[in-house]
């Protein structure tokens, strides 16, 4: 198994390197994982699925929504299909919610027929047109003066940090090399490609760009300029687990010209999520929040259900999506170049994620990769961090076994030392305190390390953290990332 | 003392116990609740803390300036939370740490998680002092980046006063508190510089003393009428965002911020038994002897008053003791205590719920809470648009410091009336 943060790379040729750790990168290694195949996964930063993978609203979607007949259309709904099925297989927390598009006005409640239509045609046949008081009888906390709503059953939320280990744990215990903190910089095509990155150059045949944010640039590194990526921002306000009682649905906005709007949504955590926003910027690490941005959501958020603004705010995050101003997805394989682009994975990437990963797959044996037989992968079993599944710190069976089960360190996620210990040592071991948090939820709860915060702190650096020289008892560690 | 306890209920792979009295929280006040109940002879006290070592959050407090009030004497926070855990123990109590109470199986039976395994313990008593804790950034809607070095006093303390870390090397405290200074103490002991206190308030609001004290030899700008707009920094912080009431901006270059204050209750366990709490404080509602919502569960500390000094919520513990020994004798339980209700710029009372023919709260007043100073201010008791009580206040009183209003008018406010409203005249 090989994850690699520091020195050289492998001085060999791949068969395929995959630009990108987030959930589509991820994928597309497992995926191809499936094969005798030599395969590099090159990450910019610290960890796996670091960049947009980390912040979006974790929806699974059905797809009902989308545009007919684009390919994002076909991947959403394929992918939701296979994530599904995956989900179950490697444990990572999905609860089938559905979800409820409430009609504010007349103007919203005439729209739903035709979404409903819609949703027919992306072979979403489950949904249901309810008048206001089924809406009121399935989410009485819902603000006054709903009018009827869309009724889309098969909507779910998903665990997105999860999914992304999930994939990426997988591959590498397939064989798949993941090095870190290793940034692309150039790229020189021939047989075998050179491409410059961080860390030294690495040689592969084939090279897939699943850079999100900046899959443009890489394109551009190999003399295509068909699209640019404008992030357009999302700002979400994360509501206090007590907030979860108040909301049954994945409650969505009516979608109109100005795009998808605010929805309430709750997490797999127990929170409950409102936002996003949508802005559109310059600045592709523009991940702050914004007092504007927070004001609009809580004036959103006080319409649709004004009760949870009395709840207490656990956290605020901004991910950007890849907006690159097409209707549809940007993937393309360039067969002489022995490259496929990812590009334009707007905002259903998670969704899609195994479908684009299956897809590029097809590119790339039209590219002349020859995947050879199938094999089957070794099945993942995540650690669970959903709250509606048994945790670690509820089993007596694993504390009977491993104390360390029952020794609780982060209290308000009920985190426990064994797991802690467990991200640590795992196959793709956090790289700072946020990894940390992503794959046990310490430090994510409603004190955000108020109460827990050194202690979290000091058993990720008494171990170390990958790459990082083992630490002299006594010495003051350095200040680490959270 | 004779009341049988109803046997916990099973469940698979829960070891079912019962006790006399259950406290959730080995803090000053739980700890000084359990001694009394101890010392007045139950034999099943338990205590119980999520921490490894018990003593709340005295144990990180590494100055001066506890016991003065329960202990008549000065000394810092681990000496004063090793007297109590001492106390505690001496009188029989049972102290076990590493025990998080998880959730609730029944009116008085808790589960609990430990490295021992699951137990669901049933009590004929619980008292809940679990503490509070301060609003962090997020919570705060602080706008901005994400970036390391963003701290609470809490965590800052237990950083550098229990796991020995480093944090930055300048850094901005937002507050101007008492516990705002504590930070300041904290990051001079860790070797951090100070770049200054922001607060929105016109003055800071700890003794002058105090602020003298911290400014004298090492002195930092105390910016009053200042809010914090944002924070900036990619990766570590670099910058916090100030505006001044007059609108004029800027950016202080630090590495760490410290949030103090802006409290709120660790009222998981209260709420999750549907606990009702009081709008005020945040905290379970509770009466003058610190009843809640619930019969048999009690509330005594900073989950009733966020916050109070640790020696003031050890006085909670003790005095709640009697009202305890009372219920497990007698098992009475007021069906309906009026409330009482404050009106802004109050923030909250404690206690807020009375019983107009029953006893009135220990040393016979009541703590608030303003959200501005007021100078000389008029307090008016009223229900049902009848005057109970008015009394004048010969000082200015700070935000995050304590009033005290005496309880006299108690016994004039009619038990069927309306809720009972305090407002500033
Ligand atoms: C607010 C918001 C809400 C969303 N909600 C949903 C939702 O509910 N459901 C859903 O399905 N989708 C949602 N999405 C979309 C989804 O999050 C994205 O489509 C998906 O995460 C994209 O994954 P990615 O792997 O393409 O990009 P990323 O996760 O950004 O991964 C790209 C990776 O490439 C790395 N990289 C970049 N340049 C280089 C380089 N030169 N060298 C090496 N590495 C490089 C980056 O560090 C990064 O880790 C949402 C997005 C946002 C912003
Ligand atoms: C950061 C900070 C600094 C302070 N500095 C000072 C100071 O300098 N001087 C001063 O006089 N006062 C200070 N105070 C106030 C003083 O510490 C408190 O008034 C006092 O500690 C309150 O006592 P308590 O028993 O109510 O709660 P705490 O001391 O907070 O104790 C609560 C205990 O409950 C435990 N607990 C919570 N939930 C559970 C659960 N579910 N299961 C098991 N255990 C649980 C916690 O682990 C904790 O040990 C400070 C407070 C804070 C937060």
């Amino acid at each position: 198994m090989t994850v690699t943060t520091t020195g050289d790379l492998p001085d060999e040729v791949y068969d395929v390197a995959i630009v990108g750790a987030g959930v589509v990168g991820s994928a597309i290694a497992r995926e191809l994982a499936g094969h005798r195949l030599r395969i590099a996964l090159l990450e910019a930063s610290d960890d796996v699925g670091n960049g947009t993978s980390k912040a979006n609203t974790a929806i699974l979607h059905t797809g009902f929504d989308a545009t007919p007949d684009t390919l994002e259309a076909r991947l959403v709904r394929d992918g939701h299909r296979r994530l599904n099925a995956y989900a179950t297989e490697a444990g990572i927390p999905v609860e089938r919610l559905g979800a409820l598009l409430a009609a504010w006005d007349t103007e919203q409640l005439a729209a739903l027929p035709a979404l409903a239509e819609k949703a027919v045609r992306n072979g979403c046949h489950e949904t249901r047109i309810l008048g206001a008081d089924a809406v009121y009888a399935r989410e009485p906390r819902l603000g006054p003066g709903a009018l009827g709503a869309l009724h889309v059953p098969g909507e779910s939320v998903i665990c997105p940090w999860t999914t992304t280990l999930a994939y990426a744990t997988q591959a590498v215990r397939a064989g798949v090399h993941l090095h870190l903190h290793c940034a692309v910089r150039a790229v020189t095509t021939g047989e075998p490609h050179e491409v410059a990155t961080t860390r030294g150059v690495l040689r592969t045949r084939h090279l897939v760009n699943a850079a999100g944010l900046y899959a443009d640039e890489i394109d551009r590194l190999l003399g295509h300029t068909e699209f640019r990526v404008t992030p357009r921002r999302g700002q979400l306000i994360v509501f206090d687990k007590f907030a979860r009682g108040l909301v049954n649905h994945i409650l969505l906005p009516v979608p109109t010209a100005l795009g998808k709007g605010v929805l309430v949504a709750p997490t797999v955590y127990g929170n409950v999520l409102l936002g996003p926003t949508a802005e559109d910027l310059d600045d592709k690490q523009a991940t702050g929040s914004t007092a504007e941005g927070l004001a609009l959501l809580r004036e959103k958020g006080a319409r649709i259900m004004p009760e949870l603004l009395d709840e207490e705010v656990t956290a605020v995050y901004a991910g950007l999506r890849a907006a690159t101003g097409h209707g549809d997805y940007r993937i393309r394989a360039h067969p002489e170049q022995r490259y496929v682009t990812v590009g334009g994975i707007r905002s259903t990437g998670l969704t899609a994620s195994l479908a684009i990963a299956a897809h590029v797959a097809e590119l790339l044996t039209g590219c002349g990769l020859d995947p050879g037989p199938a094999r089957k992968l070794e099945p993942v079993r995540m650690p669970n961090i959903g709250e509606a599944f048994p945790r670690p710190y509820q089993r007596a069976d694993l504390i009977a076994a491993d104390p360390a089960y029952g020794t609780v360190v982060c209290h308000c996620e009920r985190v426990t030392r064994g797991e802690i210990r467990d991200a640590l040592t795992s196959t793709v071991p956090p790289g700072s305190l946020g990894g940390l948090q992503r794959r046990t939820r310490a430090l994510g709860g409603r004190c955000q390390g108020f109460s827990c915060g050194a202690a979290v702190r000091a058993q990720f650096e008494a171990h170390g953290g990958p790459g990082a020289p083992p630490r002299t008892p006594g010495t003051a560690p350095k200040e680490v990332r959270r | 003392m004779t009341t049988p306890t109803e046997p916990a209920t099973a469940a698979p792979g829960r070891r079912p116990r019962t006790v006399d009295v259950l406290v959730v929280g080995a803090g000053p006040a739980g700890l000084a609740v359990a001694a009394r109940l101890a010392a007045a002879g139950l034999d099943r006290v338990e205590v119980l803390d999520r921490e490894r070592h018990a003593g709340g959050i005295p144990r990180h407090c590494h100055h001066t300036g506890f016991g003065l009030r329960d202990l008549r004497r000065m000394m810092n926070g681990p000496d004063y939370a090793r007297h109590h855990i001492a106390t505690a123990l001496r009188a029989g109590a049972r102290l076990r740490t590493g025990v998080t109470a998880t959730g609730w199986a029944g009116p008085r039976t808790l589960d609990t998680t430990g490295p021992g395994g699951l137990e669901r313990i049933t009590a004929r008593a619980v008292v809940l002092a679990t503490g509070a804790r301060e609003r962090p950034r997020d919570a705060r809607l602080v706008p901005g980046d994400r970036p390391a070095g963003v701290l609470t006093t809490g965590g800052l303390q237990q950083a550098v006063h229990v796991h020995h870390q480093t944090v930055g090397r300048r850094a901005v405290v937002v507050g101007a508190e008492h516990i705002s200074y504590s930070a300041v103490l904290t990051l001079r002991h860790a070797g951090a510089e100070v770049a200054a206190m922001v607060t929105a308030l016109p003055h800071h609001q700890t003794v002058s003393a105090f602020d003298i004290g911290a400014r004298l030899r090492r002195p930092f700008p105390l910016l009053t009428d200042t809010t914090v707009t944002g924070l900036t920094g990619r990766g570590r912080l670099d910058g916090v965002r100030v505006r001044h009431r007059d609108g004029r901006t800027a950016t202080i270059a630090c590495d760490t911020v410290v949030f103090t204050g802006d409290w709120i209750p660790d009222h998981e366990l209260a709420r999750s038994a549907g606990i009702a709490l009081d709008h005020g404080t945040r905290g379970p509602a509770a009466d003058t002897e610190f009843r809640t919502g619930e019969p048999g569960v009690f509330a005594v500390g900073n989950l009733l008053h966020p916050v109070e000094t640790a020696d003031v919520a050890a006085l909670d513990g003790r005095f709640a003791a009697g009202p305890v020994l009372r219920h497990l004798t007698d098992g009475r339980w007021p069906a309906d205590p009026l409330p009482v209700r404050v009106r802004a710029p109050l923030r909250w009372i404690a206690p807020n719920r009375i019983d107009p023919d029953g006893p009135r709260p220990p040393l016979d007043r009541f703590t608030l809470r303003t959200a501005a100073f007021l100078t000389r201010p008029v307090l008016t008791v009223r229900q049902d648009g009848r005057t109970l009580h008015r009394r004048w206040v010969p000082r200015t009183v700070a935000p995050a410091r304590p009033l005290h209003l005496g309880a006299d008018w108690i016994a004039s406010a009619d038990p069927r009336g309306g809720p009972v409203l305090i407002a500033v005249d």
